[in-house]
């Protein structure tokens, strides 16, 4: 998909550039975005290194797995469905204190055990079972405390307070996913015993 | 207000604190051990290096051909009368398709309207509560194979449209404008 977009955008902005006589402006641009972006890594190379240091800490001594296990309960209640001792739950708390703490890399490879695991509870092959759509919807509902990209991002474009947002982001993200936990349990309630 | 700001100083020196803590006393190397994570991170950000020349370089066609103008002209009108800032329209969309497209959209507005305008502190907010839906149901349902995703997309839209809006309503709140 990305490849279609991406040509896509470039064909319709020389397209535009094209009609709106701003060929030049297009040409210096292109050239200056792609040196932007190097500089971008650069501030990123600092800010979310130190981040990702501290993680690192964070896992070798155990806090991430213990967070896991603290979380265990109540995913256990979000997800009454699957049984008890099932992997899939070690799993999907992996993917979720991963996510919590922004570290995306390590939330991705969880995430897809804990739907090979919820794949061995799905009589369906080719259908999402509820505990798969359920366990979707609450990751996607964006978890993480601490966006650090965004961190560097404001900083590197010179913000007099780059960490300001945090607050607010921590905020709009409980938002978000009370949201996704209303709409797991309203649905759940909707449909009442029929389950797949 | 100040409790949200006082939490926006307190929570990474205090995080940072703790892991210390907890790790001095789990008593592992914890320098050794930040040293190393240090080291995933340059790699994570070397991974992303070329994607983001590829995507920046994308978006800096689209805006200095005036595209990306268009667009937010276009929409402006439907944007005034809800209050939502017509130059977040495409990035508020490209968010939920590709992180780095995502990210090239958002440097762009940090670029044209500093991070510490309305506009700039509103999609950092937004970026921090709302998810690449459409890559990540893509990515998940396809390492088990599952075509038909249900009411998956359905419930993601709805979290990641109330976390949009509460990120507005924030800004408003904090900074006005």
């Amino acid at each position: 998909m990305l490849n279609f977009l991406w040509a896509g955008f470039i064909l319709l902005g020389i397209l535009t550039a094209a009609f709106t006589g701003k060929m030049h402006a297009v040409t210096v641009g292109m050239a200056e975005s792609a040196k932007e972006a190097v500089s971008v890594c650069i501030t990123m190379l600092g800010v979310l290194s130190m981040w990702t240091g501290f993680m690192n800490i964070a896992d070798k001594s155990g806090l991430t797995e213990k967070m896991t296990k603290a979380m265990l309960p109540l995913l256990k209640r979000l997800f009454p469905d699957i049984p008890k001792d099932d992997k899939a739950f070690e799993y999907i708390g992996s993917n979720i204190t991963a996510n919590i703490l922004g570290l995306g890399w390590a939330a991705t490879p969880a995430g897809i055990y804990a739907m090979q695991a919820l794949d061995r509870l799905n009589r369906f092959r080719d259908e999402a079972s509820d505990m798969m759509c359920d366990f979707m919807i609450f990751n996607m509902s964006s978890l993480q405390i601490i966006s650090i990209n965004i961190i560097a991002y404001r900083s590197r474009y010179n913000s007099a307070n780059p960490s300001e947002i945090i607050g607010a982001g921590l905020i709009a993200t409980a938002v978000s996913t009370a949201a996704s936990v209303i709409f797991i349990f309203l649905r759940r309630a909707a449909v009442g015993g029929k389950r797949k | 207000m100040r409790v949200i700001n006082f939490l926006s100083d307190m929570i990474m020196p205090l995080v940072v604190a703790y892991i210390l803590f907890y790790g001095a006393g789990k008593k592992i190397k914890i320098y050794d051990c930040f040293v190393e994570g240090v080291q995933k991170g340059f790699k994570t950000v070397l991974e992303i290096m070329p994607t983001l020349i590829g995507l920046m370089m994308a978006v800096g066609v689209m805006h200095h051909s005036g595209l990306l103008e268009i667009i937010s002209t276009a929409v402006s009108p439907l944007c005034d009368r809800v209050g939502f800032p017509a130059a977040a329209v495409p990035l508020t969309i490209m968010r939920l398709v590709s992180s780095s497209a995502a990210t090239g959209l958002l440097l762009d507005i940090f670029k044209q309207y500093s991070p510490d305008s309305f506009i700039g502190r509103f999609v950092s907010v937004m970026m921090c509560c709302t998810e690449t839906v459409f890559y990540t149901i893509s990515v998940y349902f396809m390492s088990i194979k599952a075509t038909k995703t249900r009411y998956t997309l359905a419930g993601a839209l709805i979290a990641n449209a109330a976390g949009t809006v509460a990120s507005l309503m924030i800004c408003r709140f904090l900074w006005g404008g």
